[in-house]
């Protein structure tokens, strides 16, 4: 009898649960959906899909490496309209099981995978991120502003490459520190040592801090708002977080990226190929509501939205550390 | 220029001992286990488990006080599993620890999903229902006296309860372990539990004591992470310090101040690697962050290769006491 219900197990784990056909589906990078910034962007254009079309998407949160090849098979497997992996760290998972799907959509945010049956969403990081380095500097009183990535990798070197840039447009005697938080994607998930490169910045002069990070993030505005310091969000706007000490979040549309790739999908609009957001594109951008008016200037906000008409003018050029390898 | 060095001292050294704390605290918690001749690689579980009852219990009553009862509280439940399945049950020590470990990993997250609805993690504190940084008496006034103003007002004032708490216990359980009945009975229990036995004393009850001290130090790690150093839980936010600390009491070969100075040491070079980030050192110019990120690591390895010497566990350690053997 035993044997038997092992066996009926076994049986059901091969199939998988059953998937609506036709659901798009999801896997969400290290992090995981609540990290109130990446994966939550991408989790609430998913959301948005399921409001308006009333169809349950399938997801799967990555908790470490190994899973990742895995649970792109299993959710191609199951007849996904499309898998969307949201991390550049899914790039070699998506080449390989897009090989093995010819017949199943894959989008991939943040990195390229050349494949017929492939849709790479990539962003102009370092136009957004040129922005909030300009408000920093300008809202800065020392001089000196902080920025603390998280897993040391060229996609977050570009973050910060644009947003010393910036900070260098608006103030060119700026001084830019910057601290990784590690080398392996847990850098992506490590608040505790987050706040503590805060405080290393703080403690060094540093009064505006840019966290490229992930959940890390959160603990770098946490130090920001008990050292009373300024802190500037990124992917979601995270302004809501500490009103007050957050002085504005660099903000990356991966809720529209996902959205887009679910409902393109569904309405077969859905095409293969690389898709580029930047400022022009609206897909970065910077953040201005209720919770930091009080802290950015009408003359902040002029000197901001000029130069990013200048950056989609092409007037002024930012660096992007990506395109050069 | 000296004084610009001395603030940079004062801040590299108060970061080493907030970092430390933890660590110390999970350390001397696995010394009172080690001690009594329990093996304990679940300082891990124990410290994710507090730091997620601490967060869980903060937000709901709004008092760290209420929340560091509940860390203690439910480290020290998993410490007395541990010791069922070890003391009297006889099991596999290591087995029945990293049982723990994972039981934590799951539980916390799954409870946090169920009752808080944020992903895992808790919403964040507000000020009151954390344990914020004390500003000690006069160190304001004294502050800008040279070298010891400063040293006391960045260094000594300024930490949260529990830091001081810490540096409180280390002479306290040196002086339990090393001057009193119990602590005298514990080292017993630990090299030969049949001597212990023949004079009429019970190992199970001694071990089941050093088991409680050791889920009570394990909660108070795990409060300072979530509701102290941080402001809520994040999952798996214990990023591996319950074994550093484990390294840490090995090789401090199992005694108090030199398991304390190991943790310090582990600190110190953590402290140390998120200043050095991008700082040109003269004759080397910039380090590769990789290249830092790897010095703790590196310190560790020469160090237990080259300095310490031969570490000897407690005799019976990871050994069940069997009267008939």
């Amino acid at each position: 009898m035993k044997n038997v219900a092992l066996a009926a197990l076994f049986a059901a784990c091969l199939a998988g649960p059953a998937m609506a056909q036709n659901a798009p589906a999801v896997t969400f990078d290290v992090g995981g959906k609540f990290d109130r910034s990446f994966n939550q962007a991408a989790y609430d254009g998913a959301e948005k899909f399921k409001k308006e079309t009333g169809v349950q998407y399938a997801e799967f949160e990555v908790r470490n490496a190994a899973e990742r090849e895995q649970s792109i098979r299993n959710l191609a497997r199951r007849g996904a309209s499309v898998v969307v992996a949201v991390g550049f760290n899914n790039r070699s998972a998506v080449e390989t099981v897009a090989r093995e799907f010819p017949n199943v959509k894959f989008t991939i945010i943040d990195s390229v995978v050349e494949l017929p049956n492939v849709q790479s969403v990539v962003f102009r990081e370092h136009e957004g991120s040129f922005l909030v380095g300009m408000l920093a500097a300008m809202a800065s009183k020392s001089g000196k502003v902080g920025f603390v990535g998280g897993m040391d990798i060229p996609l977050i070197r570009k973050f910060y490459k644009g947003y010393e840039e910036g900070a260098k447009f608006a103030n060119p005697k700026a001084d830019v520190l910057m601290n990784m938080t590690g080398t392996t994607p847990a850098a992506f998930n490590d608040p505790t040592r987050g706040a503590e490169l805060a405080r290393g910045q703080f403690d060094r002069g540093v009064d505006v801090v840019y966290a490229a990070a992930g959940a890390t993030g959160l603990g770098v505005y946490q130090a920001a708002k008990d050292a009373h310091k300024l802190a500037i969000g990124v992917d979601s706007n995270q302004d809501h977080l500490h009103p007050g000490t957050m002085l504005s979040s660099m903000i990356k549309r991966v809720d529209v990226a996902v959205y887009n790739a679910m409902i393109g999908a569904r309405n077969g609009t859905w095409k293969a190929g690389v898709t580029v957001l930047g400022l022009k594109e609206e897909g970065v951008g910077w953040s201005l509501d209720e919770f930091n008016r009080k802290l950015v200037t009408p003359e902040m906000e002029k000197k901001v939205n000029e130069a990013r008409a200048a950056i989609i003018a092409g007037k002024i050029k930012v660096t992007d550390v990506t395109a050069a390898r | 220029m000296i004084d610009d060095a001395l603030a940079q001292a004062v801040s590299l050294l108060a970061s080493t001992v907030r970092l430390a704390v933890p660590l110390v605290l999970a350390s001397l918690a696995g010394l009172f286990a080690e001690r009594s001749g329990v093996v304990d690689i679940g300082l891990e579980g124990k410290m994710l488990s507090g730091a997620f009852a601490a967060a869980s219990v903060a937000h709901l009553s709004g008092s760290p006080w209420a929340g560091l009862a509940a860390a203690i509280a439910v480290s020290i439940a998993l410490a007395m599993v541990h010791a069922y399945a070890c003391i009297t049950q006889r099991g596999n020590q290591v087995v029945a620890g990293m049982a723990i470990n994972v039981l934590a990993v799951g539980l916390t997250v799954v409870l946090a999903y169920a009752w808080f609805n944020e992903g895992g993690n808790t919403p964040a504190l507000p000020d009151p229902a954390r344990f914020k940084a004390i500003v000690l008496p006069l160190a304001r006034a004294l502050a800008d006296v040279p070298v010891l103003g400063r040293v006391y007002a960045g260094l000594v004032s300024g930490h949260n309860v529990i830091v001081y708490m810490t540096v409180a216990l280390i002479p306290v359980v040196s002086f339990a372990v090393f001057r009193t009945r119990f602590g005298l009975r514990l080292r017993a229990v630990g090299e030969n539990p049949h001597a212990v036995d023949t004079a009429g004393i019970s190992v199970a009850a001694l071990r089941y004591r050093a088991m409680v001290a050791c889920g009570t130090l394990c909660g108070i790690a795990g409060a300072y992470l979530s509701i102290a150093q941080g402001a809520a839980f994040q999952r798996e936010m214990t990023a591996g310090r319950g074994f550093l600390a484990l390294a840490a009491l090995i090789f401090g070969k199992w005694m108090p101040v030199p398991a304390v100075l190991a943790c310090l040491l582990f600190a110190f070079a953590d402290a140390v690697q998120g200043r050095l980030q991008g700082v040109s050192l003269p004759g080397i110019g910039v380090v590769p962050v990789q290249a830092i990120q790897a010095l703790p690591y590196l310190l560790t390895v020469l160090l237990l290769a080259g300095f310490v010497g031969r570490a000897v566990a407690p005799k019976a350690s990871g050994i069940p006491y069997n009267k008939e053997k």
